[in-house]
């Protein structure tokens, strides 16, 4: 599915370059459940604009399925944004002057669906995550949970190949947490490929495996299965 | 340097930075694709602008009222330019535009063992000679009956009376007057030459002695001397210019004891400029100052009022006043625009979240540029219309006024459409620099800011 390789990353900051990303090496295949931790600082948020093509990278490959991610103009990494991934985040950020129906539907006003058309399909996807009955209200007259709800329908309704999810549980209690990572395996077992940044071991726990990053290194993959997510925290 | 040359400068100093700044925008506009004919017919991307414009109430009121009120300052003083020109124009529409009017005054020069404050007094002789002076096309003497200038005189018809100025003149008084004749014809000369009774009315000269009737042929009393009006005349200038009437030169002379004695000498001088005018005066000048042996430099002897020149002045005038309208005006819309330019860099600013979603949603940086240059143009249109609305608007009610100095004050419906075509390209304009920052926002750098 995903593919990179040694890839380098430096921040120039005044006369200084840092060094964000060292050589990282990871590889996720399809349909795969993983999720990527590591204290801030250690490049997590790096790693996740460059496999959501939101940042080029210095050094190394990145292979999107067949494709190489590599210093692509703004409008072809934007139509492979569109096309290949779906972003759900930590603070939601769904547009608040728009309803939730009209939230879902804008990643296909961005391919050129029809106005009906496209609130069509996204009120299939609102009631995939069952909010078929909120579909007007506005974000600011919904709980965490709705939202973030309202955001994974949104990143669904493109039929991405991945998902990549930020922090995706850092706003909501346990209990909601629970149903949006509820939410994301179902999704993952739809075949789509999901990648949680997460410092949260619990969550961490739910994927199929860890991706640990430290001072912008991958630290080594564990099979979930057979990690305690306690220790996991602790490591 | 003339104050002229100077505003010129300034101006086209200014064309030429918005022509620069136009030209280096919309290549580079074409240059990323921004511009596509088909973005601009798409009813999904209006939708868009309207709902964000919809949301955002404060500030769409915000940029509005900046443009508006641009639009609105530059409208009515063009407006105003154009009304001011308009009355003086009027006021200047009392006499031909190439008249040059002598004047018998006192002398303020000893000169040829002359003391000085001696009258000069014209006569037919001076008219005569005066006559003969190249590059003068019509020439009239005027005879001051009693002595006077202009002289009021009571006009009788009936038992109707009532007080006007006489002017005793020449044939070609008329042509240094802007006077249009109504009814009849004017003095010809052949009433000069005979001596007639005959007398020219102004239209509200007929309207109180007549009330209406044809008062062709008539005879009316002018200081106890009865005449027979043979024409009436019009003048744009209005009635101060109407209230008169004019006689023979010479009926005048013989009726009022006047002898030979003339008060004045007006001429033409063709399409002469203000350099051969000068010319053709001092020579004027000169002969008289033989004939009545004055200095010729004593500017107190005859008084000169030359329209040449004066009229060159006020051509010179309207000039600088269009000019300076323009600049104030252009001025104010480049406020104006720059502030809808500020406004909306406020406004990506504050959507920087929004357009970080956008982008990571699949908005490409073109669909995020079109966005917010769609949105200024139709904020800067909108707005820009209600500016011209508000302008032309106040313009009309200042036409209902009556006022001497300014007269129909407003803008030409090409002057409108220049404004609103200048508006729509301002906007862009005014869009394109905070759109292109918007365009460079990172999302992920402004998602993750909590």
């Amino acid at each position: 599915m995903l593919r990179l390789e040694k890839v380098n990353k430096y921040y120039r900051v005044g006369a200084h370059s840092l060094h964000v990303l060292r050589d990282v090496d990871v590889n996720v295949d399809d349909g795969e459940f993983v999720a990527i931790m590591g204290a801030s600082g250690s490049g997590k948020s790096t790693l996740l604009n460059i496999l959501g093509i939101l940042d080029d990278y210095d050094s190394g490959e990145y292979w999107l399925g067949d494709t190489l991610i590599r210093s692509l103009s703004e409008s072809r990494a934007a139509a492979y944004r569109n096309r290949f991934i779906g972003f759900v985040f930590q603070s939601f950020n769904l547009l608040p002057f728009k309803t939730a129906l009209e939230n879902v539907a804008l990643p296909l006003y961005y391919q050129g669906v029809s106005r009906r058309k496209r609130n069509q399909i996204a009120m299939q996807y609102l009631e995939r995550v069952g909010l078929r009955d909120w579909a007007e209200h506005l974000p600011s007259e919904m709980s965490g949970g709705q939202k973030q709800r309202v955001a994974i329908a949104r990143a669904l309704i493109g039929k991405p190949r991945l998902i990549l999810a930020d922090e995706p549980t850092g706003a909501l209690d346990s209990e909601t947490s629970q149903q949006i990572m509820d939410l994301m395996s179902e999704i993952h077992r739809t075949g789509i490929t999901v990648l949680v940044v997460t410092h949260d071991a619990e969550v961490a726990a739910r994927t199929q495996r860890t991706i640990r990053l430290r001072d912008g290194k991958v630290m080594g993959a564990h099979e979930a299965g057979h990690s305690n997510p306690h220790m996991a925290a602790v490591t | 340097m003339s104050p002229f040359l100077l505003v010129g400068l300034v101006v086209l100093l200014g064309v030429a930075a918005v022509v620069i700044y136009l030209t280096i925008a919309l290549a580079r506009m074409i240059g990323i694709g921004v511009l596509q004919w088909r973005d601009l017919i798409s009813l999904d991307r209006w939708q868009e602008v309207f709902i964000t414009i919809g949301r955002n109430k404060l500030r769409t009121a915000l940029t509005t009222i900046s443009v508006a009120w641009g639009i609105f300052v530059l409208v009515f003083l063009l407006g105003l330019g154009q009304g001011l020109d308009n009355g003086l124009r009027k006021n200047f529409a009392r006499d031909a535009t190439n008249g040059v009017w002598v004047m018998a005054n006192k002398t303020s020069v000893a000169h040829g063992g002359y003391d000085v404050g001696r009258r000069v007094q014209f006569n037919n002789a001076d008219y005569d000679a005066t006559k003969k002076v190249k590059g003068i096309d019509h020439i009239t003497g005027t005879h001051f009956i009693g002595g006077r200038g202009w002289g009021s005189m009571v006009t009788k018809r009936g038992n109707k009376a009532n007080s006007f100025s006489v002017n005793a003149v020449h044939a070609d008084a008329f042509n240094l007057s802007a006077h249009e004749i109504v009814a009849g014809r004017f003095l010809s000369e052949s009433d000069i030459a005979n001596k007639r009774k005959s007398v020219v009315i102004g239209r509200p000269v007929s309207q109180f002695l007549f009330e209406g009737a044809n008062p062709i042929g008539e005879w009316i009393v002018v200081h106890n001397v009865p005449f027979q009006v043979v024409g009436v005349y019009s003048d744009p200038g209005g009635s101060d210019e109407e209230r008169q009437m004019y006689i023979p030169v010479s009926t005048a002379q013989l009726a009022f004891n006047g002898a030979d004695k003339l008060g004045s000498l007006s001429f033409t001088v063709g399409d002469a400029g203000p350099e051969e005018a000068k010319l053709i005066i001092d020579q004027v000048v000169a002969q008289l100052s033989d004939h009545h042996n004055f200095d010729p430099t004593d500017r107190q002897a005859v008084r000169v009022h030359n329209n040449v020149e004066q009229f060159e002045r006020f051509k010179k005038l309207f000039w600088m006043i269009s000019a300076f309208v323009l600049v104030i005006g252009l001025g104010t819309l480049a406020a104006g625009v720059v502030g809808v330019s500020n406004i909306m860099m406020i406004a990506v600013k504050e959507r920087t979240k929004e357009i970080g979603v956008r982008k990571a949603l699949g908005a490409t940086p073109r669909s995020i540029i079109f966005m917010i240059i769609q949105e200024s143009v139709f904020l800067t249109g909108v707005a820009g219309l209600l500016g011209l609305a508000g302008g032309v608007g106040l313009c009309g009610l200042l036409a209902k006024l009556d006022n001497d100095f300014i007269l129909n004050p407003g803008i030409d419906l090409s002057t409108g459409i220049a404004a609103t075509v200048f508006l729509v390209v301002a906007g862009a304009l005014a869009g394109y620099f905070p759109a292109r920052a918007a365009a460079r926002v990172n999302p992920v750098h402004t998602l993750r800011d909590q």
